[in-house]
């Protein structure tokens, strides 16, 4: 006797055929064409937005130094090749790209790869933790003001997280410093490790944790709006359902038909969106990682580009370009998979 | 281990307990972890192929020069015991100490100090500090001969802090080039009192005592970090909750008033004299009308310092009349200072037949500011020139690199500018009034193209003159002819402001390196 989830298996696999699974899978193919398509598009226009900008890393390094002999400045334009045609220093880049080598930072003096990664694990332990947060928080408000839309506290509730969403990530994280680092110092005011001590096993990652506090609050404050109204709004649709009804009226206590039958339900929208809104991960640590002295792939980014370092700034946006398109990607052909009723026909949106 | 640390601190307490009574306050003590605070990245951490504070600040803890200077500007034995200079002034003989070693145990010989001078020639972005120098000769271990090609009184202090660093010939002299060398920034082994940990960019630099340190008992801390902290108002409340002990080159007006404010903190702009950063409004003397020294003159007369200095730096700069920093041996006071005087510029303007027109101004000219601090000086020239008839467009550039390119391809009429000193006149004063140093594309170089013979054959004359006194009377003609032609009207200095806990740091840096000279005679309090 098959297990259940088996049975169930066995029943989704029959309802596609082999045509079915040949178009997903070309299908695929075609998505990851276009992703291709975009990510060098997205490559071309940003070298050429990048030159458009007057000076180069070569005014960074002279403003480094407090000023350059014209010989030296010179000779850094030629170490770079940076007085090459612009179409040369393009197709120079392009086919470093083509080869997976992201060059060599001016700045910087190291492989843009190298830089890059050494960033990302500060960024996404930084993402990761306010996606948790503002996903729980956002989900509980939303429950909370689903639940008496128009109670005192499902106002506050909204209150809360529109002003998080609308007040400016650096303001809230400067607030949040004065309010925990100076007036009631309880967190430190920046960097990911206290340097002072020596810390090992447990005890650092106690000091990550110390340090990653505050910056995870800032940084879900934009988060939080967004879940609570979505957690809000489709718990409200769900709490009208018939088998919600149901279940109130086979006498299940309220905390089990909330948070066993109706979030269940609820949460699809909200883990949709937030699936969408990782692959954003550059863009929203800049202005936090900036405040709280971060060291992730926003201040990487925003050193950069002060610097006019192109190839690191190229090699960020490449990045970041190639994980969005690859969790687009992704999050499609998932829905293809999960969701049977998005077979794709002739014609069907691609 | 833990015992032993225990039992060292009780012993420590101890000790303390039973001398605090006779203990004086300013008794350096050996021991401790200061924390400093720096507001920016450095790009690599090897002075001797990297300009700027900002490596200059952990490049002297890594890295012993020859010479020191204390704060009257008196160069004083580091590395070199001893000194002497030729009576021809054609060579400059370092006695070393003879028991210093690097970082990694291998003795510092006058090989390296020969290397170390080759490296900074050919690497250095100041050519003028080293270029007057024909060989290094080293007839034997602790003795080198520095040969000039001409006398070279700004040598002395390109041997010290921050500018004549002395590295290891057997790490850096392996045939890779120096300026992107790897170990600029990973396993430094360097010859100054600390030694180098963890160099973590955007976060931090560990620097640890290096335990043979050729000066007995120093450094006094054990430990100095400094945390790269690049938001200001974050500095500022790390400094205010004892977070941070110190932190080097604070140039914010309020956070420089906000730390007076607080107890247990000082901020002092001691310790800046040798950086010697100042502001400044730069004409382009190419280019009409700026070109004509009436209008330059009419411009600086309807310019006041004294609301730049009051109102917008909020009483944290100081003036400064000539080009060469008031904190320097060689600042002239007594100059043309064209204080404020509107009556006088009208009628100079008057005077030299600049019309007004239908719509009341004379013409318009344009002002280029390059970083956001520059700002507010950029846009006071607008209602300011406005009196005077002269019709300004503040123009903003996308971040320095742009506005460097733009002022240095001369496509400007009046720019805000910073320029440092850098200790001698000819390694960052002669750089902007030499008439061929007007260098299309080079930020920082004569880029107001101005011209005038005779302050170059002054400023040749002073560059060679051995004699402290006769130096310092040329320089003070030299300033006085500048004034007088207005290639640039110097406004104030640059607040850089050193602000530290006093309650915590001991002898804080003041010497005219500040921050940026070995800070082995820091410690800390209890």
């Amino acid at each position: 006797m098959p297990a259940a989830w088996q049975q169930a298996f066995l029943l989704y696999v029959q309802y596609f055929t082999v045509k079915d699974v040949m178009q997903f899978l070309l299908i695929t193919l075609k998505r990851a064409g276009f992703g291709l398509v975009l990510l060098i598009a997205v490559l071309v226009l940003n070298f050429v937005l990048m030159h458009l900008a007057p000076g180069d890393v070569a005014d960074t390094i002279a403003q480094d130094a407090g000023g350059l002999d014209a010989e030296v400045m010179a000779q850094i334009r030629k170490d770079y090749g940076l007085d090459l045609p612009l179409w040369h220093q393009m197709m120079k880049y392009f086919s470093g790209v083509a080869r997976l080598d992201l060059g060599y930072s001016f700045y910087y003096n190291q492989p843009v790869t190298t830089l890059i990664l050494e960033k990302v694990p500060a960024t996404l332990l930084l993402v990761i933790s306010a996606q948790i947060v503002s996903i729980f928080l956002g989900v509980m408000f939303g429950v909370i003001a689903a639940r008496k839309p128009n109670g005192i506290t499902s106002h506050f509730v909204t209150m809360l997280s529109l002003v998080g969403y609308a007040a400016p990530v650096f303001w809230t994280g400067i607030m949040l410093i004065i309010l925990f680092a100076s007036i009631v110092p309880i967190f430190p005011i920046g960097n990911m490790v206290d340097v002072s001590i020596e810390r090992e096993g447990f005890a650092y990652i106690m000091d990550v944790l110390h340090h990653l506090v505050l910056p995870t609050i800032a940084l879900s404050s934009i988060f939080l709006a967004l879940y609570s109204r979505l957690a809000r709004a489709s718990m409200m649709d769900v709490l009208g359902s018939d088998y919600v009804r149901t279940a109130q009226a086979k006498g299940l206590s309220e905390f089990q038909v909330v948070f066993k039958h109706a979030l269940r339900n609820a949460l699809l929208p909200v883990v949709t969106t937030a699936g969408l809104v990782f692959s954003g991960i550059v863009s929203g640590a800049v202005l936090v990682e900036s405040v709280f002295s971060w060291p992730g792939l926003g201040t990487l980014a925003i050193q950069a580009i002060i610097a006019r370092d192109t190839p690191t700034i190229l090699g960020i946006l490449f990045f970041s370009s190639l994980v969005v398109v690859a969790a687009n990607l992704v999050t499609d052909m998932v829905y293809r998979i999960i969701d049977p009723r998005i077979k794709t026909s002739e014609g069907s949106q691609v | 281990m833990l015992f032993a640390k225990k039992l060292v601190a009780a012993i420590g307490a101890a000790v303390l307990a039973l001398s605090a009574v006779s203990v004086q306050a300013d008794t350096p003590k050996q021991g401790g972890t200061m924390i400093m605070s720096l507001g920016a990245t450095p790009r690599h951490l090897n002075p001797a192929v990297q300009s700027g504070i900002t490596t200059g600040a952990p490049g002297a803890q890594l890295f012993a020069t020859p010479l020191r200077f204390d704060e009257n500007w008196n160069p004083q034995p580091y590395l070199a015991k001893s000194w002497s200079v030729s009576d021809d002034g054609l060579s400059v003989t370092l006695n070393l100490v003879e028991h210093a070693t690097f970082h990694d145990g291998v003795p510092i010989t006058s090989k390296d100090v020969a290397f170390s001078i080759d490296t900074i020639k050919a690497n250095h972005p100041f050519k003028t500090m080293f270029g007057a120098v024909e060989a290094v000769e080293t007839p034997d271990e602790h003795t080198a001969v520095i040969r000039l090609s001409q006398p070279h009184p700004a040598l002395l202090l390109a041997l010290s802090s921050q500018l004549g660093s002395i590295i290891p010939e057997h790490i850096y002299g392996d045939g890779q080039d120096a300026k992107s060398h790897p170990r600029n920034s990973e396993n430094v082994v360097g010859s100054g009192p600390f030694k180098l940990v963890e160099f973590v960019r955007d976060q931090h630099i560990i620097l640890e005592r290096y335990e043979d340190f050729f000066i007995e008992g120093r450094p006094y801390l054990d430990k100095l970090v400094m945390r790269i902290i690049k938001d200001p108002s974050a500095r500022s409340l790390g400094r205010e909750n004892g977070e941070i002990h110190l932190s080097a080159f604070e140039s914010t007006p309020q956070d420089i008033l906000h730390s007076k404010g607080v107890a247990h903190l000082t901020a002092t702009d001691q310790g800046y004299a040798a950086i010697g950063p100042i502001t400044w409004l730069a004409f382009n003397t190419k280019k009409e009308p700026t070109s004509d020294v009436r209008v330059r003159r009419a411009i600086a007369y309807a310019v006041d310092r004294n609301f730049l200095i009051n109102a917008v730096m909020q009483g944290t700069s100081r003036p400064a009349y000539t080009g060469i920093h008031p904190d320097s041996i060689f600042h002239e006071p007594d100059v043309a200072r064209y204080d404020l005087d509107i009556d006088k510029a009208n009628a100079i303007l008057d005077e030299a037949g600049y019309a007004r027109g239908a719509d009341d101004m004379r013409f318009s000219l344009t002002v280029d500011f390059g970083w956001p601090s520059a700002k507010p000086m950029a846009e006071y020239m607008k209602p300011q020139l406005k009196k005077i008839g002269i019709d300004v467009t503040v123009r903003t550039s996308a971040g320095f690199p742009a506005w460097a390119k733009t002022v240095s391809n001369w496509d400007f009429d009046m720019t805000v500018d910073v320029v440092f000193n850098w200790g001698d006149p000819v390694i960052g004063v002669h750089r902007t009034y030499l008439c061929n140093n007007a260098k299309k594309g080079v930020i920082w170089s004569n880029t107001q193209q101005y011209c005038n013979p005779e302050v170059d054959a002054v400023l040749a004359k002073a560059g060679q003159e051995n004699d402290q006194q006769k130096r310092i009377a040329l320089y003070s003609t030299a300033q006085k002819m500048i004034a007088e032609d207005v290639p640039i009207y110097f406004t104030d200095t640059v607040p850089y402001h050193t602000i530290y806990n006093h309650t915590k740091v001991g002898n804080p840096p003041s010497t005219i390196w500040g921050t940026c000279s070995p800070l082995d005679e820091v410690y800390l309090k209890d």
